[in-house]
């Protein structure tokens, strides 16, 4: 188990920078994940950690040694790859046991050392098989098998369950945060599925165009995303925004209406803002603001409706079993507590 | 909703031709379909093949067709010291030539797969001994071996290594090497490039798996590239080896299986015999006695070498 500091990593790929300065310091035995859209570097910067990609500025260290020049061989750290990287000419055993056996330790501790492992993923019956046997979760089990039987400082998953079916997905999930509950081993882990970052992670980071947008707690980065990218990256459905202004103690968005502003630390008069309001935090008010229906999507435990309010796009998401035609016109209200403003020139949070 | 619609009309079959009635019918679409192919395979594979065999067993001659001699041919053939010859350099040929060629060909296969400048235009040249037709290659050999004007010599002798031009090929056991060396050279390409395709086919992240999992360079060779190699390089080795042993053009255009018999191959032999020496039939039993040789050949690396375990489907063991 071992503390990982990035500092003011760069990377570059001839003239093409790919990261510009990322810095995030990860404290031992957390699970960190490492979250964005395609091409934001996330998987990039995960490679540099496990050293298949050499670091053109800055430094990464693991356990306090700077590693910039450590061969991955030498820096105490395992991966679990997208598509498993299984060997396919050997048993799910020598898959597990290849590294010992590179290490040339003897026939017991391989013996022992798997058997431990695969008692933890339940992969007893299944050490004699190919990897062409085994089912895409089975296979998951294996490559994270291999991991453990390493017994590293910090364990890496470069987006271990996009091959998975999405039932499967979610147990999956739940199988590797319990997994580092029970080996406590720092963990750095690369998706670009919201939802998978908010369940795992004790700090999420997420990452835009090579750049760190934000770092903290799941809950903290939904409560209180420090701009817009964030704020629209993180939640599903994702934040309603609208633009507008600040005028007379409340924000006048499109069509001119007049939403109520947060109480405490409201924006100054006449500034141009972004108005974000969650899905699930508009209400059914009778005094409120008269929105049209125009989609109902029950879901069961609520049901989300698209909705125009002086023309712009929102969605709902209520609670309450809503039995509304197209064209209907719905009262509804923001939580004016939950309210998030944003700067429309630089996009950063305002206010509260 | 529709029905009174359509009231009043009845679909009515439209009577088939007798022609399409004829290509819906089975049998005879199965044997139209099978018919070129099979017309193909009889005309040029299996009425040379089985005339051959034939010819084995009469006393055919050039200008007279033979009789019936039963396995007279190859009563003969066994006593014969140049068949026994024949068969010892078509097995050390074949053996050398397959062992110079793979080790090269692997080599360069490992080497083209990394990231090199101007890879394609390195692929197009290694291509090139393999497309210039054999006939050239035997040329260009024949005039580096040729005893007076050997560029070889030329070099050597200019560098004050030797005094005395080499004897390439006027001699038994240097010509034999000499023409395993031209083989091997011609060889290459096909192993190199159809290796090169099998060298892409595995995925990279085994490799860096395996650089985390500790290994070295050579230890990524020998438990991640070899093994996953070896299917495609069994049926590599196949293809060689039947190319290599069944050679003839090059042999026969650099020293016509001289000198004194020394350098010829079974296929070498069987043609000198058959037509420049007229004894169709005996030509045909040389001929005939290299199949049992790339039977073995074929399923020594079939066996031995092709579809290990691990590439087998879903089923459970």
């Amino acid at each position: 188990m071992a503390t990982v500091d990035i500092r003011q990593v760069r990377k570059a790929f001839g003239s093409t920078q790919i990261l510009h300065g990322v810095s995030v310091a990860i404290e031992d035995g957390q699970f960190v994940v490492l979250v964005g859209p395609s091409g934001c570097g996330k998987s990039t910067l995960l490679r540099m950690l496990a050293g298949l990609e050499n670091i053109t500025g800055g430094e990464i260290a693991i356990g306090g040694r700077v590693v910039n020049n450590v061969p991955p061989k030498d820096r105490d750290i395992a991966m679990v790859f997208q598509n498993y990287a299984l060997y396919p000419h050997m048993t799910v055993f020598q898959n597990m046991a290849f590294s010992m056996k590179l290490a040339g330790a003897p026939r017991e501790v391989m013996e022992r050392e798997v058997q431990k492992a695969a008692k933890i993923l339940g992969l007893e019956q299944l050490l004699h098989r190919f990897p062409r046997q085994l089912s895409g979760g089975q296979r998951q089990r294996v490559a994270m098998g291999r991991a453990i039987v390493r017994n590293p400082q910090v364990f890496l998953f470069d987006e271990p369950l996009s091959n998975l079916d999405a039932k499967l997905r979610v147990q999956m999930r739940a199988e590797i945060k319990e997994l580092h509950q029970r080996l406590k081993v720092t963990t750095v882990y690369v998706t670009h599925d919201q939802i998978e970052a908010m369940t795992m992670a004790d700090l999420i980071v997420v990452m835009n165009h090579g750049r760190v947008e934000q770092a903290g707690q799941p809950l903290e980065l939904y409560d209180r995303p420090a701009n817009l990218f964030v704020a629209g990256f993180i939640g599903s459905p994702a934040m309603n925004m609208m633009e507008g202004r600040v005028e007379g103690g409340s924000f006048r968005g499109p069509g001119d209406v007049a939403w109520p502003l947060p109480l405490n630390g409201a924006p100054p008069p006449g500034g141009e803002v972004i108005y974000g309001i969650r899905p699930e935090h508009l209400r059914l008010d009778p005094e409120g603001l008269p929105a049209t229906v125009h989609v109902v999507e029950p879901t069961g435990s609520e049901t989300q409706v698209l909705m125009h309010v002086g023309g712009a796009n929102l969605i709902g998401a209520f609670r309450e079993r809503i039995i509304a035609k197209p064209g209907e016109i719905l009262k509804v209200s923001p939580e004016t507590s939950l309210v998030h403003l944003f700067d429309k020139g630089t996009g950063q949070r305002v206010g509260n | 909703m529709s029905v009174t619609a359509a009231e009043g009309w009845v679909r009515q079959a439209k009577e088939q031709s007798w022609l399409s009635k004829l290509f819906d019918w089975k049998p005879f679409l199965v044997v139209m379909c099978l018919l070129p192919a099979l017309g193909l395979l009889m005309v040029f594979l299996t009425y040379p093949l089985g005339l051959g065999i034939w010819l084995a067993f009469t006393d055919t001659t050039i200008g007279r067709s033979g009789r019936w001699v039963g396995i007279e041919n190859f009563e003969f053939m066994i006593e014969d010291p140049i068949w026994w010859n024949a068969v010892f350099y078509s097995v050390f040929y074949t053996a050398v030539a397959t062992v110079g060629k793979f080790g090269l060909g692997l080599w360069l296969a490992l080497l083209l797969n990394n990231h090199l400048p101007f890879k394609s235009l390195l692929r197009a040249i290694i291509l090139l001994p393999w497309i210039v037709p054999t006939v050239l290659t035997a040329v260009a050999f024949w005039w580096i071996y040729n005893p007076q004007f050997s560029v070889i010599s030329y070099i050597f002798i200019e560098l004050g290594l030797r005094e005395t031009n080499i004897d390439f090929i006027n001699t038994a056991w240097p010509a034999r090497w000499s023409l395993i060396a031209a083989n091997v050279w011609r060889g290459i390409p096909f192993v190199a490039i159809s290796l090169l395709a099998g060298l892409q086919t595995i995925s990279p992240s085994l490799y860096e798996a395996a650089l985390l999992d500790g290994s070295s360079a050579w230890q990524r060779f020998r438990f991640i590239t070899f093994p996953m190699l070896l299917p495609i390089l069994a049926i590599v080795m196949t293809f060689s080896i039947i190319f290599t042993f069944t050679d003839f053009q090059l042999v026969y255009a650099i020293t016509r299986g001289g000198p004194v018999n020394s350098t010829h191959l079974l296929a070498t032999l069987a043609f000198q015999r058959g037509i420049p020496g007229g004894q169709l039939g005996e030509g045909a039993a040389i001929a005939v006695s290299m199949i049992p040789f790339l039977v073995f050949a074929t399923l020594f690396s079939y066996f031995a070498l092709a579809r290990r375990k691990w590439q087998q489907g879903e089923a459970n063991d």
